[in-house]
């Protein structure tokens, strides 16, 4: 988790409100949302109060969005920190977004850090003269044109610590700066241009319709054929039957990566010719003299199988009591300690006196 | 190599123009009405016999899951929210997809919606996606100016499209806290069930799917369910986005079969590996949430969910990963575990306690300072947090940190062994925090 804080008092505005024309577009972004359901439009508000804001979020500006949705403040704060790309605190005119994740490290993000650690300082700290401040970020979805950074709204991508300071140097003079890969690729093809995609039937429309001829040929088909329905089998049957030819896992693993080449289904295991579970298997599995049954009873289908108290009733048992629990060693005797000369007689008494105790 | 003409992505690397009219011409808004005159249950049958499993990861199969949705409405609205929300560290094809072939997506919400009764649908798309938001914006544009979607369109089927911006948060990329984002509140995931089939956005039904899922949905219909199909392996067919980064000499986007092998996809596509084959260390082949594979277990493994997954690793977004031996294998991990601490979104504990141990733990492992029974320690520590929370996030954090114990052991081992040979002021920390 990030921990996000609002900005210092000191520098947080006097007051926020939203122009006339932000306001109408908040309006026309609420009218997305279903009646009631206006709280939606939470976090593009939050963004447009952040624009207008000079690319950071203020205390007031929360508030104003809140009063704008009807929401309390609260839900709008927790919104405002949980998400990492709103800015609590005042960023330069230029906000550089550095993706440090896996993809990019690999492909030299680090040399970028190095170089704006060395021209601007530690994150999140604006430069003297208001233009820069930078942060190191997650993955911002540009893995093929790694190192990439993001500056304001732009992605700039394939970069050097060269170019990148390059990049800075324009941005800062307000010379036009091409928008991003850096190296003349036109988005995430191969460096030096694709060897795919290069049929040129697959853009002059000549195959638009094509398919049609698929339907079209079902259709002619359809009254030769007489459709006979298929032969209805057991579907328990045909599941073990499929099962033996085709594994298929009991139950999607929802991607889960696990070492397991079979599968552990029922009826996988028919299949292999395992004994289904049992009845009396099912008794002997459980402990002997004890009734699984909730509540003291058993349930019809245990009577008969369990050895539990409640079928012995059910039998005309005697109720569990003095008679029965002589059977089993009582709680309260103690076990006979080891043969000590001397000591024999004695513990003898106390066996004998400890059922009187009772 | 896949064919031309089996494309789906025709437009993938923006050479042409993503605009209606282009897009018409390369087949997006083919027959549409066609399609839809079918009928639901013809739309859901054909996905479900092409085998289509999703494209956000988990490969959960689409049709099955659109075949959920309850076949009448209760009196709630269905709704269908696709998850634009691309977060998982080397992924980068729906970005593609949203910028030059916008078309071909708002035409599969379109049959989605209308094969799950939904008429409203939201794409939620990431917040740093600037670029793309206003690219897929003027795409649904241009399909109201057209009528091909809106309340009176020329399909006959009332369909409304918008277009939701997030604000930078992994954790949204997760079905339920995607939809708790988009109802305003903060992105923490839901327990499930009620699944969102049932009670989902705004507690009405709804669907939620990945961008690549949805927009392969109109050529598959087209084409035939026996089409898609017929390429790749069984129970792992069609075609894929891969997007492939790291030490490769050319790293791309591509659609490519499922089931080509590794060592193909980087020949043909990438220009080969960096400094030749015998340079390659591993491969994360699936996104950074799935175990690393090392070298020779890879190199000529089909790409595809089964094969992956019996490797202990998964196929995820298809977002390979490829690491050279000059990477620091131990701090490329430990990096990982630092992303999931950051966008663990704090609810469930052994997630928010256990991912920034883990990279603590991992960091110091980096440089060697640590001892070696630690390492066990953080192996069974990821297996506390493996299944122990609400979302996925957790085993995500957990699996690369095991797939390095796996595999890179005795890297771990030598660092530790280098930095113990040396004299050193601080005693050796020990990890009881």
């Amino acid at each position: 988790m990030a921990n996000r804080r609002l900005a210092p008092a000191s520098e947080q505005p006097e007051s926020f409100a939203f122009t006339q024309e932000n306001a109408e577009w908040a309006k026309h972004q609420i009218a997305k949302y279903p009646e009631g359901r206006q709280a939606s439009a939470v976090i593009p508000l939050l963004w447009k109060a952040q624009e207008q804001n000079g690319g950071w979020l203020p205390q007031k500006a929360i508030e104003a969005v809140a009063a704008e949705l009807g929401m309390p403040k609260i839900r709008v704060l927790e919104v405002a920190t949980f998400y990492t790309m709103f800015a609590l605190e005042p960023v330069g005119r230029f906000w550089i977004q550095l993706c440090g994740t896996v993809p990019c490290d690999s492909c030299g993000a680090r040399e970028l850090k190095g170089m704006l650690e060395k021209r601007l300082g530690p994150p999140g700290h604006v430069s003297a003269d208001g233009n820069f401040s930078w942060l190191e970020v997650e993955c911002l979805g540009a893995c093929c044109n790694a190192p990439m950074v993001q500056i304001n709204q732009d992605y700039y991508e394939d970069l050097t610590p060269e170019s990148l300071s390059q990049l800075m140097d324009d941005l800062a003079a307000g010379r036009p700066v091409k928008i991003g890969s850096q190296t003349g690729r036109t988005s995430s093809e191969p460096q030096g241009g694709a060897n795919t995609l290069t049929d040129e039937t697959l853009f002059d429309g000549s195959r638009v319709g094509a398919w049609r001829k698929r339907f079209e040929q079902a259709k002619e088909g359809e009254g030769a054929e007489a459709t006979t329905p298929p032969a209805k089998t057991g579907e328990a049957e045909s599941a073990t039957q499929q099962a033996a030819t085709a594994p298929r896992p009991a139950k999607p693993d929802a991607g889960r990566p696990v070492e397991r080449t079979a599968s552990d289904a029922p009826a996988q295991r028919a299949a292999d010719g395992e004994e289904p579970v049992k009845p009396e298997d099912r008794a002997d599995a459980a402990e002997r003299g004890q009734s699984i049954a909730k509540h003291g009873s058993a349930r019809p289908g245990d009577a008969d199988a369990l050895d539990s108290p409640a079928k012995r009733v059910a039998e005309g048992e005697p109720a569990a009591g003095e008679e029965s629990r002589q059977e089993l060693p009582g709680r309260d005797i103690p076990p006979p300690p080891p043969e000590a000369t001397g000591a024999s007689e004695a513990v003898e008494e106390k066996l004998d006196s400890a059922p009187e105790k009772k | 190599m896949l064919a031309d003409q089996d494309r789906i992505f025709t437009n993938l690397y923006g050479l042409h123009s993503p605009g209606l009219d282009v897009a018409k011409k390369r087949g997006a808004w083919d027959g549409t009405k066609f399609l839809l005159e079918q009928g639901r249950d013809w739309i859901i049958e054909e996905m479900k016999a092409s085998g289509l499993r999703g494209r956000g990861g988990a490969g959960f199969p689409t049709g099955l899951k659109w075949s959920f949705m309850p076949k009448k409405s209760d009196g709630r609205p269905h709704y269908l929210v696709v998850n634009a929300d691309e977060s998982e560290p080397g992924t980068c094809k729906d970005r593609e997809i949203m910028r030059h072939d916008p078309h071909l997506l708002i035409e599969g919400c379109m049959l989605a919606c209308f094969a799950m009764g939904a008429h409203a649908c939201y794409v939620y798309i990431r917040g740093e996606y600037v670029a793309e938001k206003h690219a897929l914006q003027k795409a649904v544009d241009e399909a109201y100016e057209a009528r091909l979607v809106g309340p009176n369109n020329v399909h006959d089927y009332p369909f409304d499209i918008y277009v939701h911006h997030g604000a930078g948060a992994y954790i949204c990329g997760e079905e339920t806290a995607l939809i708790e984002s988009l109802e305003g509140k903060k992105g923490m995931p839901r327990l499930k069930p009620p699944f969102p089939a049932n009670m989902g956005l705004y507690g009405c039904p709804t669907t939620v799917n990945n961008v690549e899922s949805i927009a392969v949905a109109g050529t598959i219909l087209r084409r035939g369910a026996a089409w898609f199909a017929g390429l790749g392996g069984k129970n792992n067919t069609g075609t894929k986005l891969f997007c492939i980064s790291g030490h490769v000499n050319t790293p791309c986007n591509v659609e490519e079969e499922l089931g080509i092998t590794f060592r193909e996809l980087i020949d043909k596509h990438c220009g080969g590996m960096r400094g030749g084959w015998d340079n390659l260390l591993c491969s994360i082949p699936g996104g950074s949430s799935v175990p690393l594979v090392p070298a020779e277990q890879i190199i000529d493994a089909k790409m595809d969910f089964d094969t992956l997954r019996n490797l202990g690793s998964g196929l995820g977004t298809a977002a390979v990963i490829v690491l050279d031996k000059s990477t620091d294998i131990v701090g490329a991990i430990a990096r990982i575990s630092y992303f999931y601490k950051h966008e663990s979104c704090g609810q469930c504990t052994p997630c928010r306690e256990g991912t920034g141990w883990m990279w603590r733990v991992l960091t110091r492992m980096a440089e060697g300072r640590a001892q070696k029974r630690e390492i066990d320690m953080l192996f069974e520590v990821t297996k506390q947090i493996e299944g122990h929370t609400i979302c996925a996030l957790g085993d995500a954090a957990a699996w690369p940190i095991q797939g390095l114990i796996r595999h890179f052991r005795p890297e771990i081992e030598k660092r530790i062994d280098r930095y113990s040979a040396n004299p050193h002021s601080d005693p050796v920390p020990m990890a009881a925090e």
